[in-house]
């Protein structure tokens, strides 16, 4: 067995178990980190078919950013599991029926001699002074410009629409209105008074008497 | 040696599992998304198979792109499940029957 291939079996191993345990796990904490493992163990196998860069960028968005994203929410919400659990095994039949069906077909069709996968053979090394990431950067900013701008504007969209629908409006926030403060004339804030001149009157020194509270 | 069929017969087995947790944690959302993240863990697997073994990169950028999507996705799937466990104090899909439908 060549150091390629037991690599590729080892990383399997590792990715198929944690895949299971992503779907088994009691707590959802532990499955937010067996699916962090899986992210890991598919970047390396990506190192090996030499995508370096979405081997990278699978660690640094998924592990990095969304994973946290799901262990905050799950550490956040204050729930039993445990109920959510109940029938948990009842499905098993059917689901494990529709799983090994699908999984035996796909492998059937896939390693058929008609298929011919085989055709494509070991896959060509990539020259020594490639670059994964130039190359894609490339066809990123030129070929497929239109499809990276409208990802861009997805993400935008993304970011609206998470803060638009967890932002709190129930509680009272103190705000103001810029239009209705621009709108303000003098009128609306100040009053003038006409009221008869009155003589001025000399309030006296109270005397101390007076402070004392009444006995 | 390792040739394509490693790799699409890997991804087809990290498929069904996936549809497998969807059938069988079908009250707990949480987990009903990570099941759909490692789905789309497998679909990215093939488009990269095929895009080391046909020497053709554009399989990678699809990937580029269902990564951003999927970022998207689950980005926006969490938001509606804070709102949700925020006004029902539940996150059981079985719970969830106030449209009546």
């Amino acid at each position: 067995m060549s150091f390629q291939a037991f690599v590729f079996y080892a990383l399997s191993v590792i990715l198929l178990f944690s895949g299971v345990r992503v779907i088994t796990a009691k707590n959802p904490v532990h499955a937010a980190l067996f699916l962090v493992l899986a992210f890991f163990t598919a970047s390396g196998h990506w190192l090996l078919l030499q995508s370096e860069f979405l081997a990278i960028a699978l660690v640094l968005v998924y592990v990095g950013a969304v994973m946290v994203l799901f262990l905050f929410v799950v550490m956040m919400i204050d729930i039993d599991f445990d109920k959510l659990r109940e029938g948990f095994w009842k499905h098993l039949p059917v689901a494990g029926t529709v799983a090994v069906i699908m999984m035996a077909e796909m492998a059937l069709i896939l390693t058929s001699p008609e298929v011919n996968l085989s055709q494509y053979g070991a896959g060509a090394d990539v020259a020594a002074d490639y670059s994964n990431v130039k190359d894609l950067g490339r066809q990123i900013y030129t070929v497929y410009l239109y499809p990276f701008e409208l990802a861009a504007v997805l993400l935008l969209v993304a970011i609206v629409a998470a803060i638009a629908l967890t932002m709190r409006k129930n509680k009272p926030t103190k705000w103001v209105d810029p239009a209705e403060q621009v709108k303000v004339r003098r009128d609306d804030r100040l009053r003038v008074l006409k009221m008869a001149a009155e003589p001025r009157v000399e309030v006296g020194v109270s005397s101390s008497a007076d402070d004392k509270p009444a006995v | 040696m390792l040739t394509l069929t490693h790799y699409l017969v890997l991804a087809a087995i990290l498929f069904a599992i996936s549809v497998l947790g969807i059938f069988m944690n079908r009250k707990n959302v949480i987990v009903l998304l990570m099941a759909i993240e490692l789905m789309l863990l497998a679909v990215n697997y093939n488009f990269i198979a095929f895009s080391h073994y046909l020497s053709d990169t554009a399989g990678q950028i699809f990937v580029f792109f269902i990564l951003t999507v999927a970022a998207a996705e689950s980005a926006i799937g969490l938001a509606i499940l804070v709102v949700l466990f925020r006004s029902q104090q539940t996150i059981n899909v079985e719970d969830l029957g106030s449209l009546k439908g």
